[in-house]
């Protein structure tokens, strides 16, 4: 330091600038506590529970209590050999194949549609088809039973025309996969369509009116430009909704409980693959097996993640 | 600019029937619903499945839920609103800032949270439930309001989509010029930060309440105390008790009679309603919200 900087006659304006080790000791340190509290629910209601389940899945409970790595693969192979494993994971195979391309591609055309000619009418629509979103879980399984009952259903004349004239005629194990689609459809397509639609918003208007100018019809517009736009937003729907219904539980295990519903006899008590693993574990005390099963299913949702990922070079972290 | 003529006839008139078949299907299921809780169950069977009963069966349909258990449903939507508050605001509290500091600052460990919060965020919460149960049973909280508040101040998506907000939307510039005027970090949080985020925090806060609000899965195996439960796990416990869904069948031992589909209409929609208030003021948000932005031409 020289006498002549020390005597400069303006204040520094920044001490950060002067000192950039401490500036940057601070900063890293106040990064470490805003990070610090999700930190700590990460571990213990994320990460902590998933790795809680992979030492209970090599756990033996014979005794009731748990001897750590006391079974081996017995659990995983429990699983394999239950005769319900097979089904449940076809049932979710049917589901899925059922369900996820045909509700990206619903979601996808109604947003095209009600974005091609912005309006009152368009703005209306999309809000009913919005706020229907509201009606999920039970509710909604409720509302299906109303639905699917040739006697009261405002579908009746369809129901009745189809030939169906009690509730069990259309809630059957073959029409399952069917129907959980038709429900989840109804609960999440509304946000999709919103999200696709916004997407839709903005593709900037001088990139549409070149395509005027260069003479491609609506058709062409939707199918060369906007369908390309929106990708990643069809990636990500993608990625969400098959890790969503993977899952699925609610659903199958409200439809299968109670006679008193008028669908009991109809629908498996044990359809998918997450009921296979709340059964093992909270009817069977098999907390092994029930781990072992989440984490097969966990490990099938996160490798289609990643590949999904993978392929399309989607959410890039940047260095 | 745009006309008929752009798509054609036929285009024009497939859209329009596209778009209405899909309004029947979303709408008229939501209108039965409505309507049913003013039907008797014979008017039901007889009237016009859109047609309107009478007020005096929704104010009796009313009355036999609120008098069902003694008044158990109030008790289920309280702790509805009990768990949705607190998952709220323990959440929000805790995404945000950590979203934000993950997009402004750079510290060693940032990427491995960043890959943690991608990959935990594709869990859906219902694959963690098992181990969770175990893990809340060794510290004695099943059956407790925290077994459902705890877990769900895990918002990896909102940490996420802060994350991807700032960090396209916060010039660093902006911060610098902070720093030398002389604020500190917290400040620059506090004071440049959190009023840039009003539409992030709409769409955070939609999200956060509404899966909150719907949560089955977590109360349903946490708690078996009927006075904890909320009301998605009470709607399904009313559902499986009593005759509401089959009125004029014999019923099944155990189950307690005299409950009309009415009753099950009017308590599915005590627990719809105010989702659909929060859906209809956050439909701009997921329209405009943080999602928008990064499409580039």
């Amino acid at each position: 330091m020289t006498n002549q900087t020390v005597s400069l006659p303006i204040k520094p304006l920044a001490n950060k600038a002067r000192f950039p080790g401490v500036s940057r000791w601070r900063r890293r340190l106040v990064g470490y506590l805003f990070v610090l509290p999700y930190f700590l629910v990460m571990l213990a209601f994320g990460i902590g529970p998933g790795l809680y389940a992979l030492l209970i899945s090599f756990a033996d409970f014979r005794t009731g209590l748990p001897k750590y790595f006391g079974a081996g693969f017995s659990n995983y192979l429990a699983v394999f050999k239950d005769f319900r494993f097979v089904f449940t994971i076809t049932n979710i195979g049917k589901f899925l194949l059922i369900s996820v391309p045909l509700g990206i591609a619903m979601v996808v055309v109604l947003a095209i549609l009600l974005q091609m000619r912005p309006g009152p009418l368009s703005t209306a629509l999309r809000t009913l088809y919005f706020v229907s979103g509201a009606v999920t879980g039970p509710v909604l399984v409720l509302v299906l039973i109303f639905m699917l009952d040739p006697s009261i259903s405002p579908f009746k004349a369809l129901l009745q025309g189809m030939g169906f004239k009690l509730t069990n005629d259309v809630i059957y194990p073959g029409s399952l996969p069917y129907l959980f689609t038709i429900m989840g459809f109804f609960a999440g397509a509304g946000l999709w369509i919103a999200i696709q639609y916004g997407a839709l918003e903005a593709i900037p208007t001088d990139v549409m009116e070149a395509a005027t100018i260069d003479g491609a019809n609506a058709w062409q517009k939707v199918l060369f430009i906007k369908f390309p736009l929106i990708r990643p937003y069809i990636i990500y729907q993608f990625i969400l909704i098959f890790a969503g219904n993977v899952q699925l539980f609610v659903e199958p295990q409200i439809l299968a409980g109670g006679n008193n519903l008028g669908v009991g006899g109809n629908v498996p008590a044990v359809w998918s693959p997450n009921q296979l693993a709340y059964n093992f574990a909270f009817e069977r005390g098999n907390f092994g097996a029930a781990s072992a099963l989440s984490l097969i299913l966990l490990a099938i949702g996160l490798g289609a993640a990643y590949l999904i990922i993978r392929w399309t070079g989607f959410f890039k972290i940047e260095n | 600019m745009r006309t008929v003529g752009d798509q054609g006839i036929l285009g024009f008139g497939l859209r329009w029937a596209v778009l209405l078949l899909f309004a029947v299907y979303f709408f008229v299921p939501v209108l039965w619903l409505i309507l049913a809780t003013s039907k008797s169950a014979p008017q039901l069977l007889e009237l016009n499945p859109l047609a309107f009963g009478s007020f005096q069966r929704i104010v009796e349909a009313w009355q036999r839920i609120i008098e069902y258990q003694k008044g158990e449903v109030l008790h289920w939507a309280l702790n509805s609103v009990r768990y949705a508050v607190w998952a709220l605001a323990l959440s929000l509290t805790i995404s945000i800032p950590a979203g934000y500091i993950l997009a402004v600052a750079r510290f060693p460990g940032r990427r491995l949270l960043l890959w943690l919060t991608l990959i935990t965020m594709l869990l859906p919460p219902s694959a963690l439930v098992l181990p969770m149960f175990m893990e809340l049973n060794l510290v004695h909280l099943i059956n407790t309001a925290w077994a459902v508040i705890l877990p769900s101040a895990f918002f990896p998506f909102g940490t996420y989509l802060t994350y991807i907000y700032y960090a396209s939307s916060l010039p660093p510039d902006l911060l610098d010029a902070a720093r030398v005027d002389g604020c500190s970090e917290v400040q620059l949080f506090w004071h440049i930060a959190v009023p840039l985020a009003s539409p992030l925090l709409g769409l955070l806060a939609f999200i956060n309440f509404t899966t909150n609000w719907n949560n089955f899965f977590g109360p349903y195996v946490l708690l078996n105390n009927n006075k904890l439960f909320n009301l998605p796990v009470g709607i399904q416990q009313f559902v499986a008790a009593t005759s509401a869904l089959r009125p004029g069948f014999n019923p099944s031992p155990g189950v307690m009679v005299g409950y009309q589909q009415a009753e099950a209409a009017l308590f599915g929609l005590i627990m719809v309603v105010p989702v659909a208030i929060v859906f209809l003021i956050a439909q701009r948000y997921v329209i405009g919200g943080a999602f928008t932005g990064s499409i580039k031409g």
